[in-house]
């Protein structure tokens, strides 16, 4: 989760979530390249007393100034397509989980073995725990298995909302009356923090969504004893 | 011991959208029913699949439908 003062992203806890921390990393480190570049040259080209009274065009310099940003954005532009194909993929899934955005609560459903179904509220402030993260902690956290292709479905019961979890770098839309599918895997233990993303009301900071990440024999435990 | 498995990858549904996915296998089990008649094993595939990727809500609803005749599906 996001802690005091983290201002860039979180740790990934996903391979996916790795992938595009590199990719931003990557793309980071070219407009720094290019900021220092410019600003440089313009920093030169405002202090200097030469003057070029006959300068008009300059063929050679314009042929090089546009092919290389050129060649710069292609540079990002493939890493990002190879991300973007990459985060569609549609690895075989062991696990499905619905999650049904309402104003303003989840709610979650298993229906691979047995049926398992509950809602997911926001703990208020006046009943948090003294270990309890506001605004942030919920009742009934999803339990997913680490290490395993997860299929999340995301929909809506009434406007649209956004089901998100930065650590794993999962964020879909859930629309009334569609299904919107993702695919993803956490690499370790532990509990994973995220909001609704899309403006859906009064309540909207007030949905948050907790995922509890547990290993697989636990997880079948936990789904068998909740059988509803 | 319970083994996790769910819906498989389907290629007629390559898409983030999957709709179709559920509304279809809740379809196809119905005819498969209707032709192969309740007690046909087979059929029980397609159950399990829209089980998993249909929104409990939406099967209600149309078993609802179903029961009073107005499923606009053609099964
Ligand atoms: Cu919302």
């Amino acid at each position: 989760m996001s802690t005091w003062a983290n201002l860039g992203l979180q740790d990934s806890s996903s391979p996916l979530m790795e992938q595009l921390i590199f990719f931003h990393d990557h793309a980071l480190m070219i407009l720094v390249m290019i900021t220092v570049l410019v600003g440089y040259l313009m920093f030169t080209l405002f202090f200097n007393k030469y003057v070029n009274r006959y300068l008009l065009h300059g063929q050679t310099i314009e042929i090089i100034w546009t092919i290389l940003p050129a060649i710069i954005l292609l540079f990002i532009a493939f890493p990002s397509l190879r991300l973007l194909y990459l985060l569609d993929e549609i690895n075989e899934p062991s696990v499905t989980l619905k999650a049904i955005g309402h104003q303003w609560y989840w709610s979650y459903e298993y229906s691979d073995f047995n049926n398992v179904e509950f809602d997911s509220y926001m703990i208020p402030t006046n009943e948090l725990p003294v270990d309890g993260f506001r605004l942030l902690d919920v009742d009934n956290r999803v339990v997913l298995p680490m290490n395993s292709q997860i299929r999340i479905l995301v929909t809506a019961a009434d406007v649209i909302h956004s089901w998100t979890v930065p650590a794993l770098g999962v964020k879909v839309d859930g629309t009334p009356g569609r299904l919107n599918q993702t695919n993803f895997l956490i690499n370790r233990p532990g509990l994973f923090y995220g909001q609704c993303s899309e403006i859906c009301g009064a309540n909207h900071s007030f949905m948050p969504i907790v995922i509890e990440s547990i290993p697989v024999n636990y997880f079948i435990k936990w789904i068998s004893k909740n059988n509803s | 011991m319970t083994k996790l498995e769910t819906a498989p990858f389907d290629p007629r549904f390559p898409n983030q959208n999957v709709t179709r996915y559920c509304y279809q296998s809740y379809v196809d089990f119905h005819r498969c029913q209707k032709k192969r008649g309740t007690n046909y094993e087979p059929c029980n595939y397609f159950k399990k699949v829209f089980n998993s990727m249909c929104p409990n809500a939406w099967v209600e609803k149309w078993n609802d439908q179903i029961d009073s005749g107005t499923f606009p599906g053609r099964i």
